[in-house]
This record gives C-alpha cells, structure tokens and sequence, in this order.
C-alpha cells in the first residue's frame, strides 16, 4: 500500500478513536467541563499533561531544531522540561489545594482584587491564542503534505474535530483524549528514532545508540557525535556537541525564561485541578515530566541521527542521484536547491543559501530543480532546507516502510490536537467563567455557564482556525512573548502568593505589572521595532528577557508589599490553609 | 498555624531547597556554566557537559519529583496532614 493510503488509514482510525472517546465522556455540568470533575487519577492525568504540553513544535520542529543547533539546542530540552520541576515542588500542590477552576481565580482570591483577576485574565487568554495559532499551522502542514490536500482544507478538519471533542466534553473529553493521544504520539515518535539508531549504531535505544559508534559507511567505528563535530566543523559550522555563537547568559536567561515560563502558562496549570488530591497533584506532575522526558531524550538522539543522514545522503551528491523524499519534500517547498556554480551537485554548506524563504518562479532548472526568485548570498551553501521537516521527513530518509510515514504523521495531528484543545479550554474558561460569571453575571445558572462555555470554545476555535490558514507573519517570534509573559507575569506572584503571607494586593499589581510592561517593551522594541543585537541588554535576547522581567516582578512585588498593609487576617488564614494537604475537598466554583 | 504545623512547612522547605539546588546544579551548573570543563570528560562517544545538558538534566528533573512526592507523603503521615 501507498504511503497515502496508509496515512488515511491511521488518521482516520485514530480520529475515529479521539471522537468516540469525546462522545463516551460528555458531559452535563460546569464541574466536569473546567476540571473534569475532579476524578482524574493521576497517572492519566500525567499522560494528558504531557500531551497537552507537547505541541506540534516539540513533536515536529524541536528535533530539527536541534538538529541544527547542536549543543545549543539544548536550551529547549532544559527549558521545556525543567519547568515542571518548579510546577511539582513550587504550584502544583497549594494550587490543588486551594481549588478553584482557574489561575486568574487565584491571582483574583488571594490578592483580594478583582483589578488583579483582570491583568491575569489578560495574560492568560494572550498567552493562549499567541500558542493556538501555531498548534493549527502545525495540523495544515501535516494535512498537506501527507494527506495531499490543501493546507486550509486541513485547518478546517482540524478545527472541526477539536471543536467536536472539547466541545462536548469539556476537560473531561480533552483529558482522556489526551490520555489516548499522548499513546499515539510516543509511539509514533519511538519506532522511527529506534529504527534509525539500529540502523546506524546497531543499538536499539536511542538514547544510548547517539552516543555509539557507526556502524557501515565511510565514517564506520567511529563515534556518531564526534563525525558530527568533523562534518559540522568542514562544513563550516561550529562543532555540534560545543557551545556555538550564543553567549553563556544568553543560553543561562533562555533556559531560565523557559522553565519559568512553562510553570506559569495557565493551560499547564490547569491541568493540576483535575486531579483528586494533593497528593494526586504531586505524583501527577512526575508522571507528566516522565512521559515527557521519554520524548524529550529521544529527541536530542533523532536530532543527531537525522543530521548524520541528511549530510551523508545529500551532500555532494548529485541532484539528479537525489533520493526520493529529497524531491517530495522539495514539492512542498521545504526543501529549495540552487545550483550557484553549476556542477549539478548538491553542495550543502554553513550559511543561508539565499535571503528569506525560497519563492519559487514556477520553471524548473538544467537538471529539474525548482528555481528559485530569491537574492542569493555570495557564500558557497547551495541547500535551504527547513528545519521542521527533519521529523516528518526522518522516516523516509532511513527508508522505513510506508505505515511508519503514516504513523509519524498521525503522531504530528496528535501532539497538535492535544495541545489545541487544551488552550481552547484555558482561552473558554477565562471568558465564560472568569470574566463572565465572576465579574458579569454572578447569579449565571449551570446551564447557561455551561453553554456559553460551549461557544466560547467555537468562538476560540474559529479564531485560531483563522490564524492557522493567515499565519500573521509574527507567530514565530510571539512565541517567545508567551514564554516571557508567562514568566514575568503570573509566576512571581503566584510563588509569592503561597510562600509569602506578607504579599498583598498592592504589591502583586505593581509586580505583575512591571513585569509584564517591561517584557512586552523589550520584546516589541527588538522584534518588530528594528531594536538591533548590539543593543540588547547584558547581551540577553529577546527570548531570554523573561528572566529579567521575572526578577523584577519579585523585587516590585516584595518592596511595594513591605511598604504598604499587610493582607486581611482571613487572606493570611487561606494562606495556611493551601499550605497543609489535608481538607482538600474537590475543586468549586465559589 | 500551630507549632506541629509550623514545623511541617519549615521541613518541606528545606526538603525543597536542596532539591531545588540540585535542579540548579544540573542544570545551570553542569550543562551550562560548566560545560566547557566537563565536557573534557568523556564517557563512552558523549562529552560530559553535552550529556547533561541533552540527557542527564532531563532524567535528574524526573527523579527529583518522584523524590519530593515520596518524601513529602511521608511527612505528611507522619504530621498527621494527609488526605
């Protein structure tokens, strides 16, 4: 069978799986559409965090991205993972405990302000469009190219399958399909990286296999990742296991603005309310991070693998010799090649072969190449290739049959979905019951919450769809926003709110405050302003900035608190009480 | 608070800084500010600095939080604040 026929196969027995199991878990009260209930056990509710953390850029880009980057690349294996280190021992537990459906919910009940509940409604509901978008460009690249159709047909089914499922069952329907997406997507990402390290180091397990010897080839009985160093370093990139060009407290804020910024994004978060204890919220976060890691130390393996066989297959090879996904992945314009001295060979080199993206002239080149329009630069490199493609393409380069193609592919629409649906809930949640019930309509009945929680998830949905089929040429770059917004916005004060009594509402506002304007500033200054690198502050990127804006929220928040009045005695008594387990009841609603 | 309780929350704080000091130190320490030293040591084809910054800081976070809930479900037993 063909690799089309395969990919429709598995995607639609799994979307099949994902609506059947929406269906099985609808439900009928406000309770179970924010916090399912509370009755998630936490080893399914570890799997569905993962997969709702893990988006189409960790399952798809995160490899390539490494790939490219080398040790550099480590930034986003830490950053992305040791967030939950903080979740687990800093949140998780005391927000269980307070129990209540939403991080602006506590932001608004411990600083005693409802002027404090809307900065955080704002973040929040920010932070999960900028991340939205994204997650459904990620289900029309894989509808595109694997199921042949157009990248907005594919937006659209995408949106009206999650629009299906978290429509109906609320967190309930997104946690347990979540629990069977987070199955379909590890072993979708599994059995192409163990394949590929059995065929070039002989060793099953990835994680060991990258750092083995290689077994066939020209570069045979040497170590993967020091042929790595050699080919990167003659090719004229920096060796792949050392530092490269980004300074040590660039890589020390990026990281740092990562981590903290994972344990401030709400729909992570959340996700801790579904549990039924404390003790159900400490555990949860272990096995979130461990089915994560299994992805996250399999990826840095992927990476090294697939840049092995990209320079081995293709360099210096002949464009006519070039393998078939070579010009697969070249028809969807990922892939772009210009022959700058005319010798028919692929010459793949460090720098960018011309500026920008390829824009193809529609004529086709001597040796049946897709010409490009673009500027070319004047260094020797000959190859765009983009870095999302190493995941998808992996499987193709290393020849495995066709229903590991259609697997990957269904593993990509699985860690998009997941993570759409997550951030639609956080985005419908905010609206219908932070904004509309606790500030608009308290005396809302359960049926009318409950439906305007419905249509918000349309509204949302419709929003994102939007987004994905007219990507705003900013999504990439406001990524970093959400990171840093994150970081500098709700996390010092939710911190602050649990381990400092002393902090009260006139101090959480300045921080939050402070740390959100002077994030956004810098971030807006550099990326869409022309702010130049030699500017930047201590040399810290835009990326990295969170951390700073992190810092001086806690300083704000801590100076402004010691000069004004301590909290009221009951906001002093709540503190105490989300500090000891015991009592913790389900989570409500008032 | 009462002082039992007082008592519970300065001991899980201490829990948590020193494992949260050795969050840092994988992290920060070993995959970043050390790096260049450590990976003059190699084990096996991965130099030290780069395994820890692409493996051993992803399995050290894992096992910190499965010691903290361990740790922590037995003081709560044993300051009678369990579920």
């Amino acid at each position: 069978m063909s690799i089309l026929t395969w990919t429709y196969i598995m995607v639609g027995l799994t979307f099949g799986l994902y609506i059947f199991i929406a269906w099985a878990s609808r439900v009928k009260d406000t309770k179970g559409f924010y916090v399912a209930g509370g009755g998630v056990p936490p080893i399914a509710n570890g799997m569905a965090t993962a997969a709702d953390w893990m988006s189409a850029a960790s399952f798809i880009s995160m490899a390539g991205l490494i790939s490219f980057l080398g040790y550099t690349g480590s930034i986003y294996l830490m950053g992305w993972t040791g967030g939950y280190v903080l979740l687990a021992l800093l949140l998780a537990p005391y927000l269980r405990k307070f129990g209540k459906y939403t991080v602006p919910d506590f932001v608004g009940d411990r600083y005693y302000s409802n002027t404090a509940r809307v900065v955080a409604l704002i973040c929040a509901i920010f932070v999960s469009l900028t991340y939205v978008a994204g997650q459904m460009r990620g289900v029309g690249i894989v509808f595109s190219r694997f199921l042949e159709v157009d990248v907005n047909t594919g937006v659209i089914i995408g949106m009206a399958i999650v629009f299906l499922y978290a429509g109906l069952g609320g967190m309930k329907g997104i946690t347990w399909t979540q629990v069977a997406q987070y199955t379909v997507l590890i072993i979708a990402y599994l059995i192409p990286a163990v394949a590929i390290s059995m065929q070039i180091t002989g060793t099953p397990i990835p994680q060991i296999g990258f750092g083995s010897t290689i077994t066939t080839g020209q570069h045979a009985g040497k170590y993967l990742l020091d042929t790595l160093d050699m080919l990167n370093k003659d090719l004229g990139f920096s060796a792949y296991t050392q530092p490269g060009a980004k300074s040590m407290l660039d890589v020390f804020c990026i990281t740092l603005a990562l981590m903290v910024g994972t344990a401030g994004l709400p729909h992570v978060i959340i996700r801790f309310y579904t549990v039924p204890s404390v003790k159900g919220a400490r555990l949860s976060a272990g096995y979130a991070l461990l089915f994560i890691a299994i992805l996250y130390t399999t990826a840095p393996a992927v990476a090294s693998f697939a840049r092995y066989n990209m320079i081995d297959t293709i360099n210096n090879k002949a464009y006519t010799e070039a393998p078939a996904w070579f010009k697969n992945w070249e028809k969807t314009g990922l892939i772009a090649w210009v022959d700058k001295n005319n010798d028919g060979i692929i010459q793949y080199r460090a720098g960018k072969p011309f500026v920008g993206k390829p824009k193809f002239s529609g004529k086709t080149g001597p040796h049946g190449e897709r010409i490009v329009s673009n500027t070319l630069t004047d260094n020797p490199n000959e190859l765009y290739i983009d870095r999302d493609i190493m995941v998808l393409a992996n499987p193709e380069i290393a020849n495995l049959p066709a229903w590991v193609v259609a697997l990957v592919a269904a593993g990509g629409l699985a860690a998009a979905l997941s993570t759409a649906s997550g951030l639609l809930l956080v985005i419908a949640s905010s609206i219908s019951h932070d904004l509309y019930y606790r500030l608009i309509n308290r005396q809302a009945s359960e049926k009318q919450r409950l439906l305007l929680g419905r249509i918000m998830i349309g509204i949302a949905v419709g929003v994102a769809g939007y987004f994905g089929i007219n990507p705003p040429g900013f999504v990439a770059q406001v990524v970093a926003f959400a990171f840093g917004l994150a970081a500098s916005s709700f996390f010092p004060i939710i911190v602050l709110g649990i381990f400092s009594k002393r902090t009260n509402r006139e101090g959480a506002i300045a921080g939050m405050m402070t740390g959100i304007v002077f994030t956004a500033a810098y971030i807006i200054y550099f990326k869409f302003m022309g702010g130049t690198k030699d500017q930047w502050f201590l040399g810290i990127s835009p990326e990295g900035i969170g951390t700073i804006g992190m810092i001086l929220n806690f300083v704000v928040t801590l100076l402004v608190s010691s000069m004004t009045k301590e909290p009221p005695a009951e906001i002093q008594e709540l503190v105490d009480s989300i500090r000891t387990p015991r009592g913790a009841g389900a989570a409500v609603d008032h | 608070m009462s002082k039992n309780l007082q008592e519970y929350w300065k001991r899980n704080l201490s829990l948590m800084t020193v494992l949260l000091v050795i969050w840092a130190l994988v992290s920060y320490g070993c995959s970043i500010l050390f790096v260049d030293q450590l990976n003059a040591i190699r084990i096996g084809g991965f130099p030290l600095g780069f395994w820890f910054a692409q493996q051993g800081s992803e399995i050290v976070f894992v096992c910190l939080i499965f010691i903290y809930y361990f740790r922590m479900s037995k003081l709560d037993k044993e300051y009678d604040v369990h579920e």
